[in-house]
């Protein structure tokens, strides 16, 4: 992808921003320009939260994301909110589990898991993010498998390394889940 | 690395070994960042009951010749003004840093620009300034805070990095020179760092009674001004040598600005960025130069309109200067900018 513009968003505690943090670092894995700006309202309290995560091949201008290309939802007030802003042409990835509605826009590219109930069902709980990192990979390419896999074993903290194949087993669920 | 933390960290990097704060959204990150590391390579972390406790301990350790550094963000800025100008009054340099949200009052914890007024014209009572710099990315915070701390210590004038709550919550990537010599620091011979009787007692203070020695304090104080206005001055031109029109925007806000320009310049319209990045000294002559083939001029802040005046000021009010801002903690989209640059190019379309 030329310019990657992504809003994540869902409940506090589902690993949004972690999510957010690892896409942002494998755009620098491959040596291009990122940054991952979270929300840090009083909303994350309990309540949603969201974070805009930008990579691309040249100085990103603003962080913000108002109208991304890629939007990966966890819940339905952040389906709500941000289902109207994604540029025609876009990437909507929807946790199927916690979001029941449909998208009723024909011009984006709609993928709906259910990633949580998929991370429960095969002894991945709290992965749904990954799970969803996965199929973003499978929709979009943003970024090589090869990278993918650096970037977990970066992004996994030390004391959690017996984790790397557990969330490499969610990526390659993700990757290919089929509607 | 996020903001906050990547400022903590090039401060230790540039040689500083005192913290003092108290907690305050959205800097907070910057001071647990201290309080874990400082400690570790024999530095002071320390959380003071207030932000003028805070502020007073960095005067005591600025006094004391030491590289010292507070941070906070607007309500607990407006708590340190005192103790600023006691800093200012007694030229003792001590980096603050300024992680902005909106206001007045408690205001709310969103990024915001509002704090330009009280940054460059009235960081606490007295004839006085204080260096000011507005990085716009991570890594420009980065740089800017060790720059800042040698200013500081070269003029003997605080410095300030007045940053917003979208820098210091962002997340980029940034290279921090880490040296393991350690820092070379300017010898300060006028410091009270005590002399075993060997020298004078040195003495720091900002109280003069005697009318004339004040007015002649100040004004030695002013003639060191001009020499950072004449050498200190920093700021961004891109796409100007052309332009017919001028977005004037600072921090944050000239990264969404600089987004509208590139997209108006697709559409044809001969526009340019200034971006000043020492807010004081101000980059007066840039503007002027560019004022030269310039028709108008718009300024683009995240507040109700504070650099407008010294823009105008700059150029003598030689062009009209537009304003278009968002507050409150409100971020300006470059869609927005963009509307308003057309609008200021008469529409052309």
């Amino acid at each position: 992808m030329q310019e990657f513009n992504s809003i994540l968003a869902g409940f506090g505690g589902q690993g949004i921003l972690f999510m957010g943090k690892a896409i942002a670092y494998a755009g620098l894995i491959d040596g291009k320009e990122v940054s991952w700006l979270p929300s840090y309202g009083p909303e994350m309290r309990g309540g949603t939260a969201n974070c805009s995560v930008c990579i691309s091949e040249e100085d990103i201008c603003s962080p913000l994301v108002t109208n991304p290309n890629v939007l990966i939802a966890m819940n339905l007030p952040s389906f709500d909110k941000f289902i109207d802003t994604v540029v025609p042409g876009g990437t909507v990835i929807i946790d199927s589990t916690l979001v029941s509605k449909k998208v009723d826009r024909t011009d984006v590219n709609v993928s709906y898991i259910p990633a949580t109930e998929i991370a429960e069902s095969k002894g991945l709980k709290g992965l749904a993010n990954i799970i969803l990192i996965g199929k973003l990979l499978e929709q979009t390419n943003f970024c090589s498998y090869e990278t993918i896999e650096k970037t977990i074993n970066e992004v996994v903290p030390a004391r959690k390394k017996n984790l790397i194949p557990k969330n490499m087993e969610a990526i390659n669920i993700g990757m290919n889940y089929k509607n | 690395m996020k903001g906050n933390e990547a400022l903590a960290e090039a401060a230790i990097q540039a040689g500083c070994t005192r913290f003092f704060g108290y907690p305050i959204t959205p800097q907070t990150e910057l001071a647990a960042y201290m309080a874990k590391r400082l400690p570790k390579i024999g530095g002071v972390f320390l959380q003071a009951e207030s932000e003028v406790s805070a502020i007073n301990m960095l005067q005591g350790a600025g006094a004391a010749g030491v590289r010292a550094m507070t941070s906070s963000s607007s309500p607990g800025i407006s708590l340190k003004a005192e103790g600023i100008s006691y800093m200012a009054g007694a030229d003792v340099p001590g980096l603050i840093i300024n992680v902005q949200r909106g206001g007045p009052g408690l205001g709310g914890i969103q990024p915001s620009q509002a704090d330009y007024w009280q940054a460059t014209k009235a960081p606490g009572h007295g004839d006085f300034h204080i260096l000011v710099f507005a990085p716009n990315s991570v890594q420009e915070m980065v740089d800017l805070v060790s720059h800042a701390f040698d200013l500081s210590d070269n003029y003997r004038v605080p410095a300030m990095i007045l940053a917003d709550g979208l820098l210091g919550q962002m997340m980029e990537p940034v290279e921090i020179k880490s040296s393991d010599e350690k820092v070379e620091l300017p010898k300060k011979q006028w410091a009270t760092c005590g002399h075993n009787n060997e020298r004078e007692h040195n003495i720091v203070n900002s109280l003069f009674l005697q009318a004339n020695e004040l007015e002649r304090v100040v004004r030695e104080r002013f003639e060191r001004y001009k020499v950072i206005e004449e050498n200190e001055t920093m700021c961004e031109k891109y796409m100007t040598d052309d332009a017919d029109y001028i977005v004037v925007a600072f921090g944050a806000t000239a990264r969404v600005a600089k987004a509208a320009v590139k997209d108006a310049r697709a559409k044809g319209i001969k526009i340019g960025l200034v971006r000043p990045i020492t807010l004081w000294p101000f980059p007066k002559e840039e503007l002027k130069e560019v004022a030269v083939n310039a028709k108008s001029f718009l300024c683009v802040e995240m507040n109700m309109g504070q650099m407008v005046e010294d823009v105008k000021l700059a150029i003598d009010c030689s062009r009209p200067v537009e304003f278009f801002g968002r507050t409150g903690g409100v971020i300006p989209t470059p869609a927005e900018v963009l509307e308003q640059i057309v609008k200021l190019s008469g529409g052309e379309q």
